[in-house]
């Protein structure tokens, strides 16, 4: 059952990727990359990776859309037709995929518990936890206590770019050039 | 039983894919988008019980509020044609383009 809807969720991916591709109205594409991304996160809920899956709802679903209609906004509305085709990019993307594909061969399989990334620091954290830091979720503990410092610097970059998108798309500068442009 | 309500979700969803991809105006896309998301969340829901963790339903939450907020953000700038100080300016509040006007 779950491996069926992991195939018919695959299918509608890539059928929403297609669409991508071929509309020209970048409306709907902002759309369809809505729905791109509502799926690829109910792939990762289905693997098990519920974290990941916050994230790209949020981001992708969420504020990239907003942020792409207000470029919509700002720019054109539909996406020019192109002079003429190349088949460069097309065999770029096709190598990238297989070299990729052909590196996961070699990968343990998914949800091996012998696989290294198992097997190195994952026991410690679980063995140390209660008495290290005594937080009843280990994934709390890892995050704000063992990597503290990278948290802190994830907090930072992020509150930075934050702070540059608001700045960006809060029209502060129009604000003052008008402003400027009254008083004048 | 749980196996068969994710089935019909998944139809709906099947079915609101294809309205996205030929949906004659931008109103229909929008609507279909919205209704994604609410079928993603209840996909979230019943797969939670169906594979016996129903404790993702906390994430189905989640993923109501995202859709809510996203759709809210849609219909502004269909208002608006801007998602930025809306409010100050009003001179900038033109009326829909006639493409995106009659449904």
């Amino acid at each position: 059952m779950e491996l069926a809807l992991t195939i018919l969720l695959f299918v509608a991916l890539v059928a929403t990727a297609l669409t991508i591709a071929l509309v020209r109205r970048l409306f709907a594409v902002v759309m369809l990359s809505g729905v791109f991304s509502l799926l690829s996160a109910l792939l990762f809920v289905l693997m098990d990776a519920v974290d990941v899956a916050f994230t790209e709802a949020a981001v992708g679903a969420g504020i990239s859309s907003v942020l792409m209609l207000g470029t919509i906004a700002l720019t054109a509305r539909s996406e020019k037709r192109p002079e003429r085709y190349s088949l460069v990019p097309l065999a770029v993307v096709l190598l990238t995929g297989g070299v990729l594909i052909y590196g996961t061969l070699d990968m343990p399989n998914f949800g091996a518990a012998d696989a290294p990334v198992q097997l190195h620091v994952g026991p410690d954290y679980i063995r140390k936890t209660p008495e290290d830091i005594d937080v009843p979720n280990i994934v709390t503990a890892v995050l704000a206590s063992y990597r503290g410092f990278d948290t802190l610097g994830e907090v930072t970059v992020v509150f930075t770019a934050g702070l540059g998108v608001v700045l960006l798309i809060s029209g502060l500068g129009r604000r003052i050039r008008r402003r400027r442009e009254g008083a004048d | 039983m749980f196996a068969a309500i994710s089935l019909l979700i998944f139809i709906c969803m099947a079915m609101l894919m294809v309205r996205l991809f030929a949906g004659p105006t931008l109103y229909d896309r929008v609507l279909a988008l919205n209704v994604f998301g609410s079928c993603t969340v209840l996909l979230i829901g019943t797969v939670g019980f169906l594979f016996g963790r129903p404790d993702f339903l906390d994430i189905a939450l989640l993923y109501a509020l995202i859709n809510f907020v996203g759709t809210i953000a849609v219909l502004k700038f269909f208002r608006y044609r801007r998602l930025g100080d809306a409010a100050d300016d009003t001179e900038s509040i033109m009326p829909p383009e006639p493409d995106s006007e009659e449904a």
